[in-house]
């Protein structure tokens, strides 16, 4: 678990300004708007929200923790996602998977100590007949390869 | 207005706020529950309070701590199929909770001795069946510092960040309702220590016996704007001040 860098507070307080005080409803939403500015939800940034809008913090944690889509954790600048759905699966995505562990060296679901890469898996992207699929930073890369895959993390690494 | 039930047969008149548990409780009509408390909101989690409930033809199981009561409606409380599906639940919250000693009696009186169902990963928590009591208690105290923290079988009941909460006031009411009595709070004379902080005691002005935690006084006398010098003597020691004031009335 890489530790927790300190926020820039104007930039959560631009966010949180787009919500009446106290207005609870609005929890998920600002959950949304917090996690795109950055990148994921940091504590500091939950407790404001929670202060923001009126809900108490274990609520906001419980809700944050429940859903896939919010982070808990800082992520990396470059997202790897390994499709594991039943096609993808059965052409080879758990070899894909492992080999993108070897070559970025971390483990499924983990961020690299950089914050340079995550690596995470994906129950199914509905792309089936592109399997197996990789998605690295929102591109698609459909009936991939490993070495199709050293390539294009390798050059992640040099940028 | 009033409503007409029908409860094991027998008819009832029930006020149309009323849950079925509290309108057959009320009737003597035994109902088991584990996480049901008459001051907090129910939210079914348990599902041992399940009854079947026939209504406009239909006839369907539910939760009675929860369902209100509607003109017309019939519940049973112990048919074989009520029975079977406690006896179901039973037996997975015995899995979550073997140590339990109110699950377990609970389960005898449904059958079930034993469980094939086994966490599929180490809880958090041994022996929480994640029925959320704790949560509601802690809320309607106005301390809200506890949650469901994630989800499926990963799911348990902490604190924000899993961290110490500045919440928390060690009220221990949490503990105290627990129906499994999972949740570890250890107290000496002095300190009580529970979701991973400790709190002082408020000792006795006259016997020095814990009162309450001090940031429990501290919200208390905050929140409900009570003297400076409130919850300063123990329960038996008041008692006994007071017993005291009223015989010197008396003579």
């Amino acid at each position: 678990m890489a530790a927790q860098p300190t926020i820039d507070t104007q930039r959560l307080d631009a966010v949180l300004g787009a919500f009446e005080p106290g207005d609870g409803s609005a929890l998920i939403e600002a959950l949304h708007d917090v996690q795109s500015e950055f990148k994921y939800l940091p504590e500091e940034a939950l407790d404001r929200l929670a202060d923001r809008l009126g809900v108490s913090k274990s609520r906001v944690y419980g809700v944050a923790s429940f859903y896939e889509g919010f982070h808990l954790e800082p992520r990396g600048e470059h997202i790897c996602t390994v499709c594991m759905g039943t096609a993808c699966h059965v052409r080879g995505a758990p070899r894909l998977l492992e080999h993108l562990e070897r070559e970025i060296g971390i483990a499924s679901g983990q961020t690299s100590e950089d914050l340079t890469f995550t690596l995470e898996e994906v129950a199914c992207v509905g792309a089936c007949a592109l399997g197996p699929l990789v998605i690295i930073d929102g591109k698609y890369h459909g009936n991939t390869t490993t070495s199709h895959l050293t390539k294009v993390v390798g050059k992640l690494k040099k940028d | 207005m009033p409503v007409q039930v029908k409860i094991n047969g027998i008819k009832m008149s029930a006020e149309p706020q009323e849950t079925v548990l509290q309108v057959a409780r009320r009737s003597g009509v035994h109902i088991p529950t584990l996480c049901h408390l008459e001051s907090v909101e129910s939210t079914g989690a348990c599902r041992v309070c399940l009854v079947e409930m026939k209504l406009g033809g239909k006839t369907q199981l539910t939760t009675s701590c929860n369902a209100g009561v509607e003109d017309g409606m019939e519940i049973m409380t112990d048919t074989p199929e009520v029975q079977k599906h406690r006896a179901a639940n039973l037996e997975m919250m015995l899995g979550r909770a073997p140590g339990s000693q109110k699950i377990r009696a609970l389960a005898r009186e449904y059958g079930v001795y034993e469980s094939a169902y086994v966490p599929s990963e180490d809880p958090a928590i041994p022996g929480c069946i994640l029925c959320e009591l704790c949560v509601r208690v802690c809320e309607a105290l106005g301390h809200s510092a506890l949650a469901a923290v994630s989800r499926g079988g990963k799911k348990y009941i902490g604190t924000p960040h899993d961290k110490p909460s500045e919440s928390c006031v060690g009220c221990g009411a949490c503990a105290e309702k627990c129906p499994t009595r999972c949740i570890e709070m250890t107290d000496t004379k002095k300190t009580r220590t529970i979701w991973g902080q400790t709190f002082d005691f408020v000792s006795c002005e006259t016997c020095g016996a814990p009162v309450m935690t001090v940031r429990q006084r501290t919200h208390a006398v905050e929140t409900k704007e009570l003297p400076e010098d409130y919850y300063t003597t123990c329960v038996a020691c008041k008692q006994k001040n007071l017993a005291g004031r009223f015989a010197r009335v008396g003579s």
